[in-house]
């Protein structure tokens, strides 16, 4: 990680591949320990993970390939295994060796990606990983006797108990001292022949220099990403010779594709004879017994519903409470600072400014870092698979498979895990629709503000004995929301930027094991420092832009003097704020202690009296304490009263005037324009800065009764009241499906490695919530009229 | 027959997928060959995907794939 890997001309560099699911990320940070480093390939969405080990003097740089069923490309992500084997991948330059690894209980369908790269000739390691569960199962292997037919080093090792794993490495330093290998050559005559003619013709359009391992690859992928990534020279004519070659190929009995699986499965069950012994009864595992009940018609479904409740309800009473002591400490280093440092901008860009964004960033660490380890620990004990399994014929609704599920459902407490957990979906394009809908899921950031306009403009109304409330159907709906407006969009970018066949649902279920400590919190670590660091400094940046537009240019010198005033009211006062801090703690214990009244016992009413005479008793000392304390109440007043001023009339407040018209379709007004701008970099800022704007200061919460009836009592110039059930309704939508995060909005940039649909994302949203918030005032309004008059 | 139509636990040999697309050779790729047993385990709750047992390791299909795929039930 932070150890520099070191460059290709110091050490060999030898490419790991292998199977999804064959341990091989185990391995791979099991031979390199923390010297690994994760980066991206440019142009694609493949994750570089790059790493390096020592062993006997000799350096070693290994590069992990992602996990594939096969060396034929379908599309530019895929390419970018097969140019690094070739030695094509300018950033990684040329492979020295390569690393096979394969599930040994599992082999011969691991065998054909190894045949595939055996075709390249270069020296080659195989790792029959697993070993234990394949001795466990009753299959024996040979070792050493398929090493004798392979003709290279075949090494049994069991890379989650880290054995062998010492065998590896010295495997890999010798594969790297020897020469190239003359590969098996599995297909007939005909074939090299119509190769050697392709490339020739291919020579003739000025591209020199390509192997003809890709042409041969060529051949035999119909539909491929090689025919349009290698045809452009001249597309029209090497297409039809291409097909016509292959037309020659198919009359010779050579027919592709068909005839590569056929070869290859042919030559690997030639090469197991004598090898590998299968019992002939496959025993019952464990997996077997599990996945009965686990993708059972109602148990399975079942057990989906109580882990994904499960997850969720650990996020609520893990994750909430950490996140408010983060907001706590926010409030209490913000307080430290701001007592060190003088009134002045540099106090407010600190405390404001740094400190709040910083804090912004913090507040969701902690779920998302839990979240991470929930999918960490769902991919590897292999239940991810099973999720979509069971979920698939409900996303194909979508046009998506289930695959996008578990991410999709992540989002819902936050939009970054659930974008980082797109990694498990293969087909690009179902990658993509995913990450871009991802945003609408309705996040833990969203519920404040829900909570603030429900609360302030809907009527407390109830039925069902007051089981069923409106405030709760409302926030039901509003949860719910953003997904239903996703089912549209996701079927709406199928049709277009995404335009392709239903890609096809062949998915392995890998046999179920304990997950790995070490790999899950390594994976939980990796992704959460990379939120942190990359999502930070972009954030940090917006709260500082966002902050210096709501401070300049206006004077500050009226607030500072009121603000150095009300620190010498707060010493002088300083016995009775405590005095007041106690007592009102004090009450709230009381009132937490209250037993519910029970109208028919009698013997209930002497506590209840008793407690109420105590109340009133707390109430009295409080009040006096109040009117003592009056003078600094002046204090803050005016102060609110200023800052309220010195916002209006800040570059914010005159551009959030200046862009009224654009709102006021929405029923809103610059103020609420000014909050909503000031809340692009994280939604939930909206709450304090309207706090702010409605002068009672920076520190309140959604559950706040002053702001509550501030947003009452606001009105437009003409004196009609600002908020009504519209406007909140407006408000609500707008937020529901607006790309106000910063943090996602990196997140989708790093993992679609373009700033270009960070940048779609933004826009396609705030469009949507524009023409989202414009319909819900004017439909609600409508809606409220046609009632009121029938 | 094809494969969508084989019954909870029955055993098939596979005769050959149908097409030449990227999804047919995807289903070869994954060990989907002429005379290899395949048998089928159960079906998601919601009746698609489903999945099979082939090459001892378990494989899920959709039933649109899995069509494409002609078998001769034992």
């Amino acid at each position: 990680m932070v150890e520099k890997v070191p460059s290709q001309h110091l050490a060999r560099t030898v490419a790991v591949i292998g199977n999804p699911n064959t341990g091989k990320s185990t391995l791979f940070s099991a031979l390199t320990g923390v010297h690994s480093r994760i980066g991206n390939y440019p142009g694609v969405t493949v994750e570089k993970k790059l790493g390096w080990f020592e062993f006997e003097g000799q350096s070693v740089r290994l590069v992990d390939l992602p996990g594939t069923y096969s060396l034929s490309p379908r599309s530019i992500d895929e390419m970018v295994s097969v140019d690094v084997l070739l030695g094509r991948q300018p950033d990684v330059g040329p492979i020295d060796a390569v690393v096979c690894i394969t599930d040994a209980s599992n082999l011969e369908r691991n065998l054909y990606v190894v045949s595939q790269v055996l075709d390249l000739g270069l020296p080659t390691v195989l790792v029959l990983n697993m070993w234990d569960v394949a001795v466990d199962r009753g299959i024996q292997i040979d070792p050493v006797e398929l090493a004798r037919r392979l003709e290279i080093a075949v090494i049994p090792c069991e890379a989650h108990r880290r054995r062998q794993l010492d065998e590896v490495r010295r495997g890999i330093i010798q594969a790297c001292q020897l020469p190239q290998r003359t590969p098996p050559d599995l297909f007939p005559q005909t074939f090299h022949e119509e190769a050697r003619q392709l490339q020739t013709a291919f020579q003739q359009f000025g591209n020199q220099n390509l192997p003809i391992y890709l042409i041969e690859r060529l051949l035999l992928d119909v539909g491929g990403q090689l025919e349009t990534a290698l045809t452009k020279p001249n597309p029209a004519e090497l297409l039809t010779r291409l097909k016509a070659a292959r037309e020659r190929l198919a009359t010779a009995g050579c027919r592709v594709p068909g005839i590569e699986a056929k070869l290859r499965y042919g030559w690997i069950k030639q090469l197991m004879q004598g090898v590998m012994t299968v019992p002939d009864k496959r025993p019952a595992t464990v997996t077997d017994t599990l996945d009965r009940w686990l993708t059972h018609k109602f148990w399975g479904l079942l057990a989906f519903c109580l882990t994904m409740f499960l997850v969720f309800q650990s996020i609520s009473t893990v994750a909430e409470p950490l996140m408010k002591f983060f907001e706590v400490g926010q409030k209490q280093v913000g307080g430290w600072v701001g007592s060190l440092l003088a009134p002045g901008p540099l106090r407010s860009l600190i405390v404001d400014g740094v400190i709040a964004g910083v804090g912004g960033i913090l507040v969701f660490l902690p779920q998302i870092c839990l979240l991470f380890l929930f999918i960490a620990l769902l991919e590897d004990c292999g239940y991810m698979a099973r999720a979509a399994f069971l979920m698939d014929k409900l996303m194909t609704k979508v046009g998506l498979s289930g695959k996008s599920f578990v991410p999709l459902m992540s989002s819902f407490a936050c939009a970054i895990p659930g974008i980082m957990a797109t990694r498990t979906i293969e087909n690009r394009r179902d990658r993509m629709v995913t990450i871009l809908i991802a945003p609408l899921m309705s996040c833990s950031a969203r519920a404040p503000v829900y909570w603030l306009m429900v609360a302030a403009f809907f009527p407390t109304v109830s039925w069902a004995g007051g089981w069923v409330t409106l405030h709760a159907i409302m926030m039901f709906v509003m949860t719910f929301f953003g997904a239903v407006v996703a089912i549209p969009i996701a079927w709406l970018l199928k049709k277009t930027l995404f335009k392709s066949e239903t890609p096809p649902f062949v998915m392995e279920l890998p046999a179920y094991k304990w997950p790995s400590p070490g790999i899950v919190l390594h994976r939980v670590f990796d992704r959460a420092s990379a939120f942190v660091l990359r999502a930070g400094t972009l954030i940090l940046a917006t709260s500082i832009l966002i902050w210096s537009a709501s401070y300049f240019p206006s004077d500050h010198r009226a607030e500072q003097q009121v603000l150095v005033q009300i620190q010498q009211a707060e010493d002088q006062f300083s016995s009775q704020l405590e005095q007041k801090s106690q007592l009102r703690s004090r009450r709230e214990l009381l009132l937490e202690d209250q037993p519910v009244p029970v109208q028919s016992a009698a013997e209930s009413s002497a506590p209840i009296e008793a407690l109420a005479a105590q109340l009133a008793e707390l109430d009295a000392q409080l009040a006096e304490l109040d009117t003592q304390l009056q003078p600094l109440h002046e204090l803050f007043e005016t102060r609110n009263q200023i800052s309220e001023r010195l916002l209006a009339d800040s570059y914010l407040g005159r551009f959030g005037k200046w862009i009224e018209p654009v709102v006021k379709p929405l029923g809103w007004d610059w103020r609420i324009g000014v909050g909503v701008l000031a809340s692009f970099p994280a939604r939930e800022v909206i709450v304090a800065t309207l706090g702010t704007i409605y002068s009672l200061g920076g520190d309140v919460d959604e559950n706040s009764q002053g702001l509550q009836s501030a947003l009452k009592s606001a009105t437009w110039p003409d004196g009609r009241p600002v908020y009504s059930i519209p406007v909140a309704m407006s408000i609500m939508v707008f937020f529901a499906l607006c790309a106000q995060c910063a943090s996602t909005l990196m997140v989708i940039r790093r993992e679609t490695n373009h700033w270009g649909w960070a940048l779609f994302t933004f826009v396609y949203m705030t469009l949507l919530a524009y023409i989202g918030a414009w319909i819900a005032f004017n439909a609600t309004g409508w809606l409220m009229t046609f009632s009121g008059n029938s | 027959m094809t494969l969508d139509e084989l019954q909870i636990g029955q055993i098939a040999s596979i005769v050959e997928v149908s097409g030449q697309d990227g999804i047919a050779i995807r289903l070869m790729e994954m060990g989907l060959t002429d005379g290899e047993e395949i048998q089928l385990i159960g079906f998601a709750p919601l009746g698609d995907p489903i999945e099979f047992l082939v090459r001892s390791y378990r494989l899920s299909l959709r039933k649109a794939e899995a069509k494409r795929v002609t078998v001769l039930a034992r």
